[in-house]
């Protein structure tokens, strides 16, 4: 029978949101083509996945079952998916474009020799064409895909994860893995605790390339203190070696969402604006009031920020008591 | 250990990304190139594990003619050799520039031996496909993990012949570990590590370098169970926004802090 298949990228078990925004998509894809939401799941953990995966709308969920396939394996679970393929022809595969999602569908793509278009913000219900993100999100692409069976992923956050319940019927597809593929497998994991992250954080303080020097981030640092916040940078930063690459925020950084984004000696160059535009407010501290970064920001300061920025730590701390 | 690092040239544009008239390209007439930051990253990673354990390392990229100054920069920080793939200029589609990467590939491991690593970037910055590197890989039938930000090889071995890399993936909450058996494919990202700027013989040297160019034939299977295809490109739709200016120097400091309060984050 002809479905949308969402492939589900959980680790161990746990469904990440991203899955969940997939699933969302799907049903409106599904809706279009009057086909129902199957969901595809595999290795250690997947028994457990059945639950959520149908109260976000799948009817069925095939549970790929092999003696090769255990925790996360991108070669070993996208062989399994073109075993899930071939048996239930989908008319269409999709998933979420995360790490995984966009490496799964990928996998997939290339052992089925199917063409694969990543990324999707939006796709016509026939999904014969669509609306794909390029340079991060800084650029979209219109294109046409032309194959029987239709591999696309979502770029996350396209849409809002919202349940809509389905039957949930877990159906168990043995699928042929071969031994070579082991190779690919997750050996180990090394956890680092780290409390808030950047990605996580309320408030991030960001210098760019005006702050000129390592030590010059102490101010951004002390600011970022008092607001319980992380310190990020842009890639003329890290490029310095003035701070690690896990504080850029970009296209190839990370993308952030706190509740305010105070981006100080920024430009505001597209790549970086792609990872700062998902905060909820944006305070540009720079010097130059055509930058980039102040046209674009909410809230903007004219000033020097090795100036500005201790003056509202202080601030902060007169109000502190 | 022979590595290969697969490389794109784009164009570095500013507050603003222009579109050619005709909708096909970024217009990048007045704008500087650099190879795609996480290839960049991998130009690194193969000079650094040849450094440590011998070998040699070859750039490739396919592309414009013009792109031969990408395959310079990689040069001039310690890549030994350099390959330019030539395609007329047009967007190429992944399953094309995989089957064209795939075929110069061969053609090299026939003349000079299998690479033992071959590094991708995780994405290209430009069209960022998150596939040619997987395809590439499954069809030269290695193994091959994306998102890649820590590269070593185990104690004892030498990167070459049955042995693995070891290769770190981050997540969340750390790192996956994975260990390929080699030859293997690598797709890696920005952060890995710090790429180095050239010396001035490293500069020298690049100037003197031999450009390879090795044209390939279209796989005319490329496209059997169909095919993707660009119509135009567009500028995302953009939220107007009507920037408050909270003032001018340090006398805005109160009027930031009355923000912070109204947001809640003080
Ligand atoms: C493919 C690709 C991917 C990229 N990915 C990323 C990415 O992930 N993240 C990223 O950040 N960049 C990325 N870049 C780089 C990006 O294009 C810009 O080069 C970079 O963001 C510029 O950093 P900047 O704003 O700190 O520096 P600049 O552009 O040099 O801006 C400095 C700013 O500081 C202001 N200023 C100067 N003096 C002061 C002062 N005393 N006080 C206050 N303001 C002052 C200036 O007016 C200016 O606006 C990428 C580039 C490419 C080609
Ligand atoms: N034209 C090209 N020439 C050389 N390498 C390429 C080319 N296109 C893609 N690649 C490699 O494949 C990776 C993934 O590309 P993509 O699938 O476009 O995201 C890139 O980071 C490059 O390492």
């Amino acid at each position: 029978m002809s479905a949308v298949l969402v492939v589900i990228e959980h680790d161990r078990g746990h469904v990440p949101e991203a899955t969940l925004e997939a699933l969302t998509s799907a049903r409106s894809i599904a809706g279009g083509l009057g086909l129902p939401v199957h969901a595809a799941a595999m290795g250690e953990g997947a028994e457990m996945v059945a639950s959520q995966v149908g109260e976000y709308g799948a009817e069925v969920i095939h549970h790929l079952t092999s003696p090769n396939l255990g925790d996360y394996n991108p070669e070993a679970w996208g062989q399994a998916l073109v075993g899930c393929v071939s048996s239930e022809s989908p008319a269409v595969v999709m998933a979420s474009g995360t790490d995984r999602g966009n490496e799964l569908m990928a996998q997939l793509a290339a052992r089925a020799g199917l063409p694969f278009v990543a990324n999707c913000v939006d796709v016509a219900p026939d999904v014969s064409s669509m609306t794909r993100s390029q340079w991060g999100g800084a650029l979209h692409e219109e294109a046409t895909l032309d194959a029987e069976i239709k591999l696309i992923s979502m770029a996350p956050h396209t849409v809002e994860a919202s349940p809509g319940p389905a039957a949930g019927r877990v159906d168990e597809i043995a699928v042929d893995v071969d031994d070579s593929l082991v190779r690919s497998v997750i050996r180990d994991r090394v956890v680092l605790s780290e409390g808030i992250t950047l990605s996580t954080a309320p408030v991030v303080v960001s210098g760019g390339r005006a702050v000129g020097s390592e030590e010059a981030f102490a101010p951004l640092e002390a600011l970022a203190e008092e607001l319980g916040g992380k310190v990020g940078c842009s890639r003329a930063v890290t490029n310095n070696g003035w701070r690690p690459h896990a504080d850029q925020v970009g296209q190839t950084g990370t993308r952030i969402a706190p509740t305010i984004y105070i981006a100080t000696g920024i430009s505001g160059a597209t790549q970086h604006w792609v990872g700062a535009m998902g905060s909820k407010n944006i305070l540009a501290i720079n010097t130059d009031p055509e930058a980039n970064m102040v046209t674009k920001a909410g809230w903007a300061v004219i000033a020097d920020l090795h100036e500005m920025v201790p003056a509202i730590t202080e601030e902060v701390k007169r109000r502190k008591g | 250990m022979r590595i290969l690092a697969l490389v794109k040239r784009v164009p570095a544009p500013g507050a603003r990304i222009n579109i050619t008239e005709d909708e096909q390209h970024v217009d990048d007439k007045n704008l500087g190139h650099a190879i795609s930051p996480h290839e960049e990253c991998g130009v690194e990673a193969a000079v650094q594990l040849i450094e440590q354990y011998g070998g040699d390392a070859t750039v490739m990229s396919m592309g414009a003619d013009v792109s031969e100054e990408q395959l310079r920069a990689a040069v001039s920080v310690g890549i030994s050799k350099m390959v330019l793939v030539p395609t007329n200029g047009s967007p190429k589609d992944p399953q094309a520039t995989a089957s064209a990467l795939v075929a110069a590939i061969r053609e090299l491991e026939e003349q000079d031996g299998v690479f033992d690593l071959i590094i991708f970037g995780n994405e290209s910055a430009d069209q960022g496909g998150f596939q040619v590197g997987i395809r590439v890989a499954h069809e030269l039938g290695r193994a091959m993990v994306n998102g890649i930000k820590g590269l070593e090889i185990p104690d004892g071995q030498d990167g070459s012949g049955d042995g693995h890399i070891v290769a770190r993936r981050e997540v969340d909450a750390g790192f996956e570990v994975y260990e390929l058996p080699l030859p293997a494919c690598v797709g890696v990202k920005e952060g890995i590590n710090l790429p180095r700027y050239p010396t001035m013989k490293g500069r020298l040297a690049s100037k003197k370098a031999e450009l390879v160019s090795l044209a390939v034939e279209a796989d005319a299977d490329a496209h059997a169970n169909g095919r993707q295809a660009q119509t135009r490109l567009k500028s995302p739709p953009e939220t107007a926004t009507e920037t408050v200016i909270l003032g001018d120097g340090v006398d805005a400091a109160p009027a930031v802090v009355d923000l912070l309060e109204e947001l809640g984050v003080l």
